[in-house]
Parts: C-alpha cells; structure tokens; sequence
C-alpha cells in the first residue's frame, strides 16, 4: 500500500520533472535575440556560422531539438555554455555546493530561530509578552528576503561592519578541497580557519533567507502549541505534576511538529528560489548567482541546465515533505 | 415558596451582524494599510507637483549631498543626491509611480486568470480540475524569482514585460485558493438549494458561490499587489525593469548597494519606502481579510 503511493509520487515527480524540462526549452526557443550572433568574431563567414548553429543544433526543427536535447540531458549531457564556454554540468555542479550550503544553514536557523521564539510565546502566554510576540512577527511575515538582505548589508555591512559583504571565502586562503562544500569539507578536515571564514560570510545571506521562514514557523507553530496545550493528555501530564516548560517541549511539541512541518517544507522551497537574489546581493557564487548572468548574457545552454537543477530541487524537497509527513503521522502510516 | 426559574428571555434586538464597511473601518490593520497605500496613489498621481525637484536632474556639483540632517548637505535637498546629483527625495515619489503601476494592473490581470480557472477546476472537476491541477503543480516546480528573471529576460525588458512575468508566475496562487473555496463552498446547503431549485449550473457559480468568495479574494490581491511591487523592486534591481531613465525604487537600491561605502542613505531611503509599501499592503491585506470574513470577525 503504501509502496503503491511511493511509486504513485515519484512517478508525478518525473512528470512534473518533464513538464518544467518542456517549458523551459519552449520558452528559451522564443528568446529574442541570437545566441550564436553572441558567440561569433566579427568577419565570420556564413560557413562558419551555419557550423556553429549546427553544432548547437540549431539547425533542427523544433521537436528534433527538443528529442536531441532530452537524450542528451538524461546521460548527464547538459551543453556546453554559452558565455563561459565550460561543460554546463561541470559548472553546475561546481557552484551547487554552495547554494545547498547556504539554504541548509538557512533552513536550521530558521527552525531554531521560529521554534524559539514559538516556545517562548507559549510558555508566556497570557503575559503581555505575548501580544507583543504576536504583533512583532506579524509586521515581520511582511518583510521579503530582498528587503532583508538590504538592511542586514547596512546594517552588519556598514553601519557596524562586523561581517564581510560579498563573496564566499577570503581569496588569501589557498583552498585544495576535494569537493566545493567548503562549510563541511573544512570541518572534517579540521581547517578552523577556512570554517571561521566561510561562516562569517555566510552570516548574513543565511539570516536573510532564514528569517522570512522563522516567521512563518513562528506563526504555524506557536498556534498549534496552544492547541495542544488544552488537549486532555496535557492536563494529564500537568496533574501528574510536570513543570510547564517539560510540558510544553516533552508533550506538546511532539504533536504540534506535524502541521508545521508540511508548510516548513513548502515555504523552503520558496527559501531556496530566494537564493537567486539573495546570492546575487551578497556576489555569493552558488547557482543563483550564476543564474541572473546567464539570463543576462542569453546563456541558453546553462538556463536550461539551471532551471533544470532548480526544478528537480523542488521537487525533491516536495518529495521528502511528503515522506516525511507520512512517516511521522501513524494514520497514514497504516492507511 | 418555589425558587424563581430562570428562563432564557429573548433579547430585545434580534442579533444582527456588523455592517461590513463599519468593521472594515474599524480594523486598524486596514485603516494604517489602507491610509498609506492611498496616501502613495495621490503622490503617484500628482508628484509632479510635489517633488521638489526634477528627477531625471543631474549637477555634479551637488553630486552624493548627505541627507538634510547630516553635515554637508544643501539646503532643498532634504534626503541628499545620488552620485550624478538628482535629488533621491524626488526620485523615491516618481519611483511610487511605476511600483503602483505594476502592483494595480499584474495583480488585477493576476486575480483574474487566477479567478477564473480555479472557479471552473473547482466547481466542475474532473478532467477541467486535473489539467488546472497539473498545469498548477509545474508552475510551482520554478523558483518564481528565476522565472520572472527569465521571463524577463524572453520578452526584453521594460514595465510591460515586469507586469505580463508576474501574471504569468502569480495566477497560481489565485487559482490554488480560489479552486479549494469553491470546492469547499461547494459542498455547504445554499448550493445544494440552489440546485434543488434548477439553477443551471454556470449560474449556480457566478450568482451563489462567487460573491462568497470575493472576500478570500480581495484581501488575497492585495497581498499580491505587495508582492508585485517586491518583484518590480528585485527586477530593477538585477537591472531587468524599466530603463535606467525611469526612477524605480529597485533602481535607486540597486545604486545604493553600489555606493553603499560611499553613500549609505542612497540605499536606506528607498529600502524604507519599499518595506513601508509592502507592509502596507499586508497588514490591508489581512485586515480585510479578517473584517469581510464572518467567521474571523466573531
């Protein structure tokens, strides 16, 4: 049964997968603008051109691209870029650690921060520090990552400039890792320093595309911790004599994890596509960063490949949401 | 002697509930929103009036003045100049112009599209549901601010394709909300009476079940045209909007993060003005949502 309704997900996954695939290669085919007048020197004759075109195949028909295009993509062949001229997949999977870095560190500080200050209102409530809990977060759910990627540049940037603006490691260090998670990699190889630096510029985009979420958590969870705080098996435990604050993180909070959690995961995706201009802020190379210069410079083959990447992180993170939820709720379990 | 029964004596006023303009202009939620975003559409309309001076302007020599309070500045130039010298109080008011521009017509157009198949996948189902439904869950496979980048970037650049990018990213979540009202609408006993009668279906839908959705509806386009004038504001800013002539917010912060060692004000006037707008148009958002929502009101 519950095989059944695996299978059934993975399957819509690979459909959805195809139909985002589908749209980006239409909606670049449209693109004003000719990638190869990008690619030539001045003076190329028309031979040299039409060799181009047909090495890119761009001589085919529309469907036949498409055909020529999926094949490849499935061996893992994504083209060559356009502007950097490197494998697009190489590039891909180059800049990738970085963004997964970043939106994993902004996922658990967004949990410790939303689950803090979710607790707090809870075991406070009915204290005035609540409504003023309430009032802050609700002016706050407003505020977009681009805005607070702003303040955060002027204010920990500038006004007390305590953490680095741009980039992802301080180019003095001489980094010979084997893969390009430098946060992980640097810890295992117990390189302190690299991890000092590489957390220290990731301080602020991490706050900026964390906070957004906190407050959300902050929202979902602290209203269902007052649901659960009224349920019988609550009182239960409180007549038995359990202080307030076992009850709230012991009983209550292991029933309220639920319906906070299938809404954590959509509103991460939401975290991982603000990686695009948060990135782009703070000149951090991960994959969205690369992503607004290869939509400047037309880059067609590396859209394609990131949009794709994108795509199949959403999906995922879809995917695991609902795994998740199944796992942790024993009536679907059995269902 | 027998104790006096106490009996449930019917009060005197039958209950009735409060108009809904008098809760809406009790709602302080709607009256701070509300009052900001109209104070912003009378700048935009008559800034030409207002501003103190010509946007577009440029004299090097009062190039990066601090703002009026700080040491150094000039006199009417109350929050200084950018680098060419134009005067950023006057550019933030011609920048509301093309932030409540694109807010009104891409989150209108939005609703809309929106609107209209999620009343059609969710009142007739089958097959209608399921490609609304599929179409639905692809969209949401795209990062919005990659698609809107992208977007962009397939039309050319410029307020008209700003708007047409957030209208063809943002009819989702019209239709996702409005598909589970309807749905849920569907199944309560004015609809089944409605049917009893022999009202065709087409009109069961537009005459009964829509106008209980327009509240949902309204407080859920301006929490759009919010997010609408964020995504013009990050276009601008990754230089994708207008063309550089034009003030934008997005712009004037794009050149403020630029010059930020050099002229932090450049970047902290139009970040507060964007952050007052988007929160504005929240806090109207969910006051309307909780003054036109019988259930909430209560």
């Amino acid at each position: 049964m519950i095989a059944v309704s695996i299978l059934n997900r993975l399957i819509m996954a690979a459909v959805t997968l195809f139909g985002v695939a589908v749209i980006v290669f239409m909606l670049l085919r449209v693109v004003p603008g000719d990638p190869i007048a990008m690619m030539i020197a001045p003076g190329a004759s028309p031979a040299d051109i039409a060799a181009l075109r047909a090495k890119y195949g761009l001589d085919l028909s529309l469907p036949a691209q498409f055909g020529v295009w999926l094949q490849a993509v499935l061996v893992g062949d994504f083209g060559t870029s356009i502007s950097l001229r490197r494998d697009v997949l190489e590039l891909l999977l180059g800049r990738l650690p970085a963004t997964l870095e970043l939106a994993f560190a902004a996922l658990i500080v967004a949990i410790l921060i939303g689950g803090t200050v979710a607790v707090t209102g809870t075991l406070f409530r009915r204290t005035p520090l609540e409504p003023a809990i309430d009032a802050t977060n609700g002016v706050l759910l407003a505020v977009p990552d681009f805005v607070w990627a702003l303040a955060l540049v002027l204010v920990l940037g500038v006004f007390i400039p305590v953490f680095p603006l741009s980039g992802r490691v301080d180019p003095t260090f001489s980094i010979d890792f084997l893969t390009s998670f430098y946060l992980l990699e640097s810890l295992v190889r117990l390189r302190f320093d690299v991890f000092l630096d590489v957390a220290a510029h990731m301080v602020m985009p991490v706050l900026a595309l964390a906070l957004p979420l906190a407050t959300v958590i902050t929202r979902i969870l602290k209203e269902a911790l007052l649901e659960a705080m009224v349920q019988d098996y609550v009182l239960l435990a409180r007549l038995k004599g359990m202080s307030e604050f076992r009850l709230v993180l012991q009983e209550a909070l292991r029933n309220a994890v639920g319906p906070a959690l299938s809404l954590t995961g959509v509103q991460f995706t939401f975290l991982v596509g603000g990686t695009v201009i948060v990135e782009r802020i703070f000149a951090y190379p991960g994959i969205g960063n690369m992503a607004i210069d290869a939509v400047i410079n037309r880059d067609l083959p590396l859209i394609q490949g990131l949009v794709l990447v994108f795509g199949a992180i959403f999906i995922v993170i879809n995917l695991a949401v609902d795994l998740l939820a199944a796992a942790l709720n024993p009536r679907l379990r059995h269902g | 002697m027998a104790e006096p029964v106490t009996i449930a004596v019917p009060t005197t006023k039958p209950y009735r509930a409060p108009s809904r303009l008098r809760s809406l202009l009790t709602e302080p939620k709607v009256l701070f929103g509300g009052g900001f975003i109209l104070l912003l559409i009378v700048i935009a309309i008559f800034a030409p009036f207002i501003a103190p001076k010509d946007p577009l302007e440029q004299d090097l020599m009062l190039g990066s003045l601090p703002p009026a309070w700080l040491e150094g500045a000039e006199p009417g130039y109350y929050l200084g100049t950018d680098d060419l010298g134009r005067d950023v109080l006057s550019r933030l008011l011609y920048g509301s112009r093309i932030a409540l521009l694109v807010a009104f017509v891409s989150a209108s157009l939005a609703a809309l599209i929106g609107t209209v198949l999620g009343l059609l996948a969710g009142w007739y189902g089958g097959w209608t549901d399921r490609i609304v439904s599929r179409i639905v869950d692809i969209w949401m496979a795209f990062p919005p601010v990659l698609l809107s980048i992208l977007l962009v970037a397939v039309f050319g650049s410029g307020v008209h394709s700003v708007i047409a990018a957030i209208v063809i990213i943002d009819w989702t979540r019209f239709c996702r909300v409005v598909r589970a009202e309807t749905l849920a609408q569907a199944q309560l006993d004015y609809v089944t009476a409605a049917r009893t009668v022999g009202f065709p279906r087409m009109t069961i839908l537009t005459r009964e079940i829509f106008p209980n959705i327009v509240p949902v509806l309204i407080a859920l386009v301006s929490l759009e045209m919010g997010i609408a004038v964020v995504v013009e504001a990050i276009l601008s800013f990754v230089g994708l909007s207008v063309s550089s002539d034009t003030p934008t917010w997005g712009g004037m912060i794009a050149q403020g993060r630029q010059l930020i060692h050099h002229a932090w004000w450049l970047l902290v006037a139009p970040l507060a003005v964007l952050f007052a707008t988007v929160l504005a148009f929240n806090q109207l958002g969910s006051g309307l949502r909780r003054a036109l929502d019988p259930v909430l009101r209560r």
